[in-house]
């Protein structure tokens, strides 16, 4: 039998092999490794390998279709609407949450993460009473004119919810570190209150603020079990692409639900890319 | 003493923490709003959060309540809500404590040592948050489904994934996947490695080290992981959705049970489960504000408020 | 411009910062607020610059009462201790931030702002670094940004919450040096707060030596040093020995020894005596008898730390190194010490023999004492 083991002892001196201080590297690594591959690496990279299988055609051909087309831009469209309304009320409440005093903070704080800990399926039906004809808000509105459940209006509120915690807690934290001095110095230097608002401390926040949207919007884009509730799914009208993919599955079209899923997958890798970069910018400029 | 020890005579602890209010806002002209504008925008803030958080909350406790407490109950006792909810705890009871070992290993590895690839690492750790769930669900069933590549063997071998318990532990494990390292890891590089040095210069093995040293550190951090993780697991729908099979008493968690409900017009009946996963949230936050409010020091940064 | 604090009082929470402060400031007179942390030199500062409303009180620049000016409109340079640059700006930007938040007309155009800011930056001397962010900048340049950034306004009077606090040694000798030249060039009203003695009395024309929220004396810096009105100020500027005596007809009596005085005082005194003030004398001299027990040398001084034989309390001395006495300092010889210059002062009930007494709040003016040279 062949010798296989290295000629030279200096092999052993692999950097992976390096002798640390604190024990457990490789078996912790190992064990993230493996996991992380098994759940999630392998196969989503599955998802591309069938995708490439369609061809370009294939995948046009799918992506292509009016029906699909059309979820795309509502899903799309709603969740940008969604990330920048709760940009601005995001921002709002961090402000009142970390600069005011106020009676029942306390709870009021602990309920911004109601969307988190609430199942989705739950929040769907609760919102689809509120906003159908006869709920309680809805009933209000329906005289108006407006019609929010069964209606893209509907897949609006439901991702505006769903996705509204987090603006308020990636700026919190900044907006608390901001050093009072640097709104002082403004009120020595002639600036007037809106003025250092603007000039002073929106620049501060405006990192964290565009992470916490975009990571809004990357929830809002995939989320499923809150909308189909509220939606009415029409096709053409208010139905989103995850449930494009459901009801491709259900009709046992692979290929179709594959098409979309890769394009969806690619966004996500997109998104979360900028949300890396954007994070990486919060951190620079906190740091400077 | 020396009249410059006297702590007495240290600066006044009256500059008033931000954070908790205070009374920055009365004593500092200089840098806060008119109080007519700062009531108008807490009056703002407020009424959104009202009508976006309270206002459904509220009302999946009344449609539940609406035919009396006795549909309440019974919509509750139903067999098929009774195996649902088992189903929830099982797929529950698998993902969390895979997703705690899987956590702590690697926020061990990323916390305490140096190597290439680690941003990326933490990047794709993150990666099932920005995944959608219906995808998540998709490419189990592109693998383990009919028609899948591993689909033939498992079929062969007569062990069911897709339209099973497994299927759906699966998908809740990816779904919840970051929760827990996520907590873990910011707050375990916040901790440095000090005292896991100071325990093996002590003579401690390194299972010893972790067990009487790290561990005692980031208990609350890691109880805090678990529970999001948990509230997840209840609560996850998507992906479920996709890899259940929807088959009543068998294969239904209790978000899949009440959207079946809901689409029979049970409304009273899918509000009362509603109404219980809604509690179990409402404990969520309880629980979770409690920690944040009473081991502040001992969670990552960010969770201090 | 001058400055007039008139019975200024603050009070945060149930901590009293300010207690019925009254100053006049010369106009063009650089003044440091001299204090260990919780003294209210810092508040003082901040209600002066209108940061912080004051309870009671009048602060009058000039002639006009600026007690409910805002902020904005008191047009007070301010230095922040962490500087608190912009940085999201840039040093030109920094600099020109309070012309382009003038209002309408008032406010110079971007050339001339440009133009503002290269000219501060000339006289701080950091021109070409404009476009430089305050994270590209060394400690002391931002701290010079800053102050170009204050003076940016034409301000009436300029104010420094520790300036050099944040800077290391070197770098902030020379920035003092480079401050007070600045100061004598441009002539505007500075006050400064510093806990460090040696920096105040370096740099200012007159010191405000505050603790307790409250002024324990102003003078120059060879008043305050060489004259302390209180036993705060005797503690605080330098090190000293106290000991217990008794003065009965202009005489200070400290055990046997008799020394002339011409303090007013009568009855038991506490003494206090620098450590240079203490002479090594010829055990034939009148002198208090003690034993070396530690010498130590520190560059140009000779430390040593003697018991007093009759009461074994411990005295510093400190002799400079060519003193032929210092040759005699080792451990275990028998000196006698004579206290050349000292302050006396009433009795206070905290006032045991090795121990420095708690200065009292709002000590009335019966507690400060008599100052008598020998």
């Amino acid at each position: 039998m062949a010798d296989f083991s290295p000629p030279d002892s200096a092999v052993t001196h692999l950097p992976f092999r390096r002798r640390r201080a604190i024990p457990g590297f490789g078996l912790t690594l190992g064990i993230t490794l493996s996991y992380l591959s098994l759940i999630v690496l392998i196969p989503l990279a599955g998802v591309f390998v069938k995708a490439s299988g369609l061809g370009f055609e294939g995948l046009l051909h799918t992506l292509g279709s009016p029906r699909v087309l059309a979820s795309l831009k509502l899903t799309f469209g709603s969740a940008l609407v969604a990330a920048l309304f709760n940009a601005f009320f995001g921002l709002l409440i961090a402000w009142v949450f970390v600069r005011y005093c106020f009676p029942g903070k306390r709870i009021f704080d602990a309920f911004i993460d109601l969307p988190f800990a609430l199942p989705t399926a739950v929040a769907g039906i609760a919102l689809t009473s509120l906003y159908g004809p006869n709920g309680w808000i809805g009933s209000l509105l329906s005289p108006l004119g407006i019609q929010v459940a069964y209606s893209p209006l509907g897949v609006i509120v439901a991702m505006t919810f769903i996705s509204l915690p987090f603006v308020v807690r990636t700026v919190e934290p900044v907006l608390a570190e901001a050093e009072r001095e640097l709104e002082e110095a403004a009120a020595t230097l002639g600036a007037g209150r809106w003025v250092t608002i603007r000039r002073v401390i929106f620049p501060t926040v405006l990192p964290a603020l565009l992470t916490g949207a975009a990571l809004a919007f990357a929830r809002a884009v995939g989320e499923y079990g809150s909308i189909i509730f509220i939606a009415g799914n029409i096709p053409m009208v208010s139905e989103i692409t995850p449930l494009l993919i459901i009801i491709k599955l259900e009709e046992f079209d692979y290929a179709g639900a594959t098409a979309i899923a890769a394009a969806m997958l690619t966004l996500s890798f997109v998104l979360l890319l900028a949300v890396n970069i954007l994070q990486a910018w919060t951190r620079r400029s906190a740091r400077r | 003493m020396s009249i410059l020890e006297d702590k007495s005579l240290q600066d006044p602890p009256a500059i008033p923490a931000i954070f908790h209010g205070g009374p920055l806002i009365q004593t500092n002209a200089a840098i806060t709003e008119p109080a007519w504008v700062r009531w108008l925008l807490i009056a703002i803030a407020l009424g959104f959060l009202s009508l976006f958080l309270l206002l459904p909350l509220a009302a999946v406790f009344t449609e539940a309540l609406r035919d009396g407490f006795g549909t309440y109950l019974t919509a509750l006792k139903e067999p098929d809500a009774y195996s649902a909810l088992k189903l929830t705890l099982l797929a529950a009871a698998i993902a969390v404590p895979l997703n705690l070992v899987f956590g702590v290993a690697a926020a061990w590895c990323i916390s305490k040592f140096e190597f290439r690839g680690k941003q990326l690492l933490i990047s794709l750790i993150d990666l099932p948050f920005s995944v959608s769930p219906v995808v998540a669900g998709l490419v189990y069933v592109l693998i383990f489904g009919a028609q899948g590549w591993a689909g033939s063997w498992f079929a062969e071998h007569d062990i069911k994934v897709i339209f099973a318990v497994p299927g759906i532990a699966l998908a809740t494990i990816f779904v919840t996947f970051p929760f827990i390292a996520r907590e873990l890891i910011p707050l375990m590089q916040e901790q440095g490695t000090d005292d896991e040095q100071a325990a093996l210069t002590l003579g401690a093995t390194g299972f010893k080290t972790f067990w009487r040293v790290t561990l005692p550190n980031i208990k609350w951090g890691l109880l805090y992981g678990v529970l999001l993780c948990n509230a997840r697991a209840f609560g996850e729908f998507g992906a479920v959705s996709v890899v259940s099979g929807h088959i009543r008493g068998q294969t239904n968690t209790l978000p899949l049970h009440i959207e079946i409900l809901y689409n029979e017009y049970a409304f009273a009946a899918a509000f009362a489960v509603a109404s219980l996963l809604a509690g179990l949230a409402l404990i969520t936050l309880l629980l979770k504000s409690l920690l944040e409010w009473r081991y502040a020091d001992q969670l990552a940064a960010s969770r201090r408020h | 411009m001058d400055i007039t604090i008139k019975n200024v009082r603050k009070t945060f929470a149930d901590f009293p910062a300010l207690t019925g402060v009254d100053l006049h400031i010369e106009s063009g007179e650089l003044i440091a607020l001299l204090g260990p942390s919780g003294s209210g030199k810092t508040t003082l500062l901040r209600a002066l610059a209108g940061l912080e409303p004051i309870d009671a009180g009048q602060i009058l620049f000039g002639a006009t009462d600026a007690t409910n000016l805002s902020v904005q409109a008191r047009k007070v340079g301010f230095v922040f201790q962490h500087y608190a640059l912009f940085k999201h700006m840039t040093v030109a930007e920094n600099i020109a931030f309070s012309l382009s938040v003038r209002e309408g007309k008032t406010r110079p155009t971007s050339a001339e702002q440009k133009r503002r800011a290269s000219e501060l930056l000339e006289l701080v001397q950091l021109k070409g670094l404009e476009k430089r962010y305050p994270a590209q900048l060394s400690g002391g340049q931002k701290q010079r940004v800053a102050l170009a950034r204050a003076l940016a306004i034409e301000p009436r009077v300029l104010l420094l919450d520790e300036p050099f606090g944040a800077l290391d040694a070197k770098v902030r000798k020379d920035l003092r040096r480079w401050l007070r030249e600045l100061h004598d060039k441009t002539g505007v009203t500075t006050v400064f707060v510093t806990h460090d003695q040696e920096e105040a009395l370096e740099l200012a024309d007159r010191v405000v030596v505050m603790s307790r929220g409250r002024i324990e004396q102003v003078g120059t810096t060879a008043e305050v040093y060489e004259q302390p009105a209180t036993p705060f100020v005797f503690d605080f500027l330098g090190s000293v020995n106290l000991l217990a005596g008794e003065v009965q007809n202009g005489k200070l009596r400290l055990n046997g020894l008799s020394l002339p005085t011409d303090s007013q005082l009568s009855g038991p005194v506490d003494v206090y005596v620098r450590p240079h003030d203490l002479r090594l004398v010829e055990q034939t001299s009148d002198g208090l008898d003690a034993r070396i027990i530690s010498v130590q040398r520190t560059g140009p001084l000779v430390k040593a730390v003697a018991a007093l034989a009759h009461d074994a309390s411990k005295m510093d001395i400190e002799l400079g190194h060519l003193d032929p006495m210092a040759l005699a300092l080792k451990p275990g010889t028998a000196v006698r010490l004579l206290p050349v210059s000292f302050g006396l002062f009433a009795r206070t009930p905290h006032a045991e023999v090795q121990t420095l007494p708690d200065v009292v709040p709002n000590a009335v003016p019966e507690q400060r004492g008599d100052r008598a040279r020998a």
